[in-house]
């Protein structure tokens, strides 16, 4: 912005106006005053050498009287113009150095900076509004995936603890309110590498707003809101924000998933963790018997549903039942963290708890408490703050969920591979068993670290050597890119997922699926195996291998020369 | 009335005429151009550039571009008297004043441009 220049010039008119006047009337003064030559003839200075006296004077530099000694009445004058101008000097040295500690000034020049930064951003970005523990769960899951994210947000203390985070990637911050489509703009709404906008600040109507900013300005950029509300939600999506989510809702139905098929749960696990990781290990919920819900908050309330619907026996712990509100039946007043409240629920006679309210230190105290009382209880324990990760782990609880990172994940495989959440919206109409044999099958892939996972469309920019072939009229099949561009009667350690094309939708689709133009896939693997991949859709020779077994002649020359494989290579 | 724009009025009127003032005369006769009119120029130049820095105005953007311009032609003028007499073994020649002069002649062309937006912007408010 030219925000600076501005503020700079404005700043320093009157300083610069003191400096010019204070010179002028120095050297207007030498030049009148009449001095002496070196014979003792009256001489008069000139400008020249009145201006060259007082520069050199006024800088306090001092070469002496030059270039004759100076009369007294001479003397008299530089006097008073050597203070004068030495005042000036300081005055406008002084406005300088205050200007650049102003704040105004220095915000205008982190602005500015960051606006140029986002100028020349020439990856791929998602634009996070909010860094609280939802955003910060998310920046670090995308940059941990070598993807970029820009971030704006309002409290100055959040964005310096981005500064400090030790992140893969570097993350332009904004400290600014998302609220304003000014900030927005200047984080690179607009910016043709924007690729998805994120809303997570605390408030549901800063999310609203940036939803809207983001629809009017930039309509083809998916939004993804965070909402508390039903009413905030039903607003959202009524002028077409692509996903909006609830944390509560989010977490209870994670957790019922791991109820319902755990298979599932646990092939959402594997291919939304950190490639490169161990591989979680499965979880099985004891689905018989009764379950006891502390907390009867918003989160307890959707997991208490989710439970009920499954056809659970539960029972509600929550110590102020006027204010939350509580169910019809199978209620204990109480906090939850002393034995004689969870004696009262039967905890002895339970199989699973639910460690829900919405302090860490409670949910500890309780889950521990629970545990002197019935050491076989199925613990879930709910995390509300990152920092207390080492002493929520230290319990060794059977599942930990941390909403934000839950949020943050959803979020991430929404914005960077939807295919994935395509793939997991399909696969919830799939039987547990279904997920048991595609777990296998990834085992078989990777053994015991967590697979990459990739998405590849077919066309020009996504796979090149492909989208030509297909062009002339050739055919390729799901195999062939399956195959080691290296050593063609290798196949890779990968699997296809997903294959999406206009008007069908395939889970796992077979290896002798011919491909065509437009079509999206869903790959997981051995990390490696994306670039190796790569040479295949993008080199035309790889490709020209793994068809035909020869190697295409590769310059004009030796295609010319060989005059058997002309037509095949034009 | 607007302080800002009489102190700003004064100084670029003030411009043009002590640089008309240089000026007339004849072109390469030294006795017809006197150096502390020029160094008023130069000064009060100089004085009404700073007082344009920092108007984000469209019409303050013109005029600080004008000065500008009227301050470089009054700067290269001053350093060729000063290398005219002190720095060329011929001192002040006809060549070298018909120069200065014609530069002056250039910052006063500027300076005129000046006036003249002023008096436009100032005709624009009127109505």
């Amino acid at each position: 912005m030219e925000n600076i220049f501005f503020i700079v010039f404005r700043r320093m008119r009157a300083p610069l106006l003191s400096l010019i006047g204070a010179y002028a009337v120095a050297v207007l003064g030498l030049v009148l005053i009449p001095g002496q030559d070196a014979a003792g003839n009256p001489w008069h200075m000139d400008f020249f050498h009145a201006f060259y006296f007082v520069s050199y004077t006024a800088t306090t530099i001092g070469f002496g009287e030059i270039p004759y000694p100076l009369t007294d009445a001479q003397r008299l004058w530089v006097v008073l113009t050597l203070y004068l101008s030495v005042v000036v000097w300081v005055y406008a040295i002084g406005t300088l150095v205050a200007l650049f500690q102003d704040t105004t000034f220095k915000m205008a020049v982190t602005e500015r900076r960051f606006a140029r930064r986002i100028r020349r951003m020439a990856q791929r970005f998602y634009l996070i509004c909010g860094y609280g523990e939802t955003g910060g769960a998310l920046v670090q899951a995308l940059t941990d995936r070598d993807q970029s994210a820009v971030v704006v947000e309002i409290r100055p203390e959040r964005v310096s603890h981005l500064r400090l985070e030790n992140l893969r990637q570097h993350v332009p911050a904004l400290c600014g309110d998302a609220g304003r489509p000014l900030h927005l703009l200047e984080a690179g709404l607009k910016h043709p590498k924007c690729a998805g906008v994120a809303a997570l600040t605390n408030l549901n109507e800063v999310n609203l707003k940036i939803a809207i900013t983001a629809k009017l300005l930039h309509g083809d950029t998916p939004v993804i809101c965070r909402a508390d509300s039903h009413d905030v939600e039903a607003n959202m999506a009524s002028f077409g924000t692509d996903y909006i989510i609830d944390p509560f809702d989010t977490f209870a139905a994670h957790l019922a998933m791991a109820f319902q098929t755990p298979g599932l749960h646990l092939l959402h696990e594997w291919l939304t963790r950190l490639p490169g990781e161990d591989l979680p290990e499965p979880v099985n919920p004891p689905r018989d018997g009764l379950w006891l819900v502390c907390g009867y908050g918003r989160f307890g309330k959707a997991v208490h549903q989710r439970l009920v619907a499954q056809g659970m026996e539960t029972r509600v712990i929550e110590a102020t039942p006027e204010s939350t509100g509580v169910p019809e039946v199978g209620c204990v007043v109480g906090r939850g963290t002393e034995g004689k409240t969870l004696r009262e629920a039967e905890i002895e006679r339970a199989v699973g708890l639910v460690a829900g309210t919405d302090n860490d230190v409670n949910n500890l105290s309780m889950v521990m408490t629970a545990q002197d009382l019935n050491p076989a209880l199925f613990l879930v324990l709910r995390q509300n703050l990152k920092d207390n990760r080492p002493i929520i782990d230290a319990v060794k609880a059977d599942m930990v969920m941390h909403p934000p990172t839950i949020i943050a994940d959803k979020i991430r495989v929404l914005l960077a591979t939807p295919l994935l959440h395509e793939l997991e919206q399909l696969a919830a109409y799939q039987p547990n068993s279904w997920a048991c044999e595609l777990l296998s099958r990834v085992t078989a892939l990777v053994t015991t670290r967590v697979p990459a996972v990739w998405e590849v469309a077919v066309d020009a920019q996504g796979a090149y050597a492909i989208a030509e072939v297909l062009a002339g009229g050739g055919r390729v099949l799901l195999s062939h890119v399956l195959t080691d561009p290296l050593e063609r009667t290798k196949p890779l350690a990968a699997l296809a997922l997903l294959l999406v094309r206009p008007g069908e939708r395939v889970l796992v689709p077979e290896e002798d699926t011919a491909l065509r133009p437009g079509d999206r896939i869903l790959f997981c693997g051995r990390h490696h195996v994306r670039d190796r991949m790569a040479w295949t859709l993008q080199n035309c020779s790889s490709l020209s291998y793994i068809l035909t077994g020869a190697h295409r002649p590769q310059g004009h020359v030796w295609r010319w020369l060989s005059p058997g494989r002309r037509s095949q290579a034009g | 009335m607007n302080p800002e724009k009489v102190v700003f009025g004064f100084f670029i009127v003030l411009a043009l005429t002590l640089n008309f003032g240089f000026f007339v005369g004849e072109m390469d006769n030294p006795a017809h151009h006197h150096v502390y009119e020029l160094f008023a120029v130069v000064i009060v130049n100089l004085i009404a550039t700073v007082l344009k820095f920092g108007d984000r105005t469209q019409m303050g953007a013109v005029l600080l571009a004008t000065s500008l311009v009227a301050v470089l032609q009054l700067l290269v003028a001053a350093v060729v008297w000063t290398l005219a007499v002190h720095a060329s073994d011929d001192g002040m020649t006809p060549t070298a004043m018909a120069s200065i002069v014609s530069l002056s002649g250039g910052a006063m062309l500027a300076n005129v441009v000046s006036v003249v937006l002023l008096v436009i912007e100032t005709v624009m408010l009127k109505r």
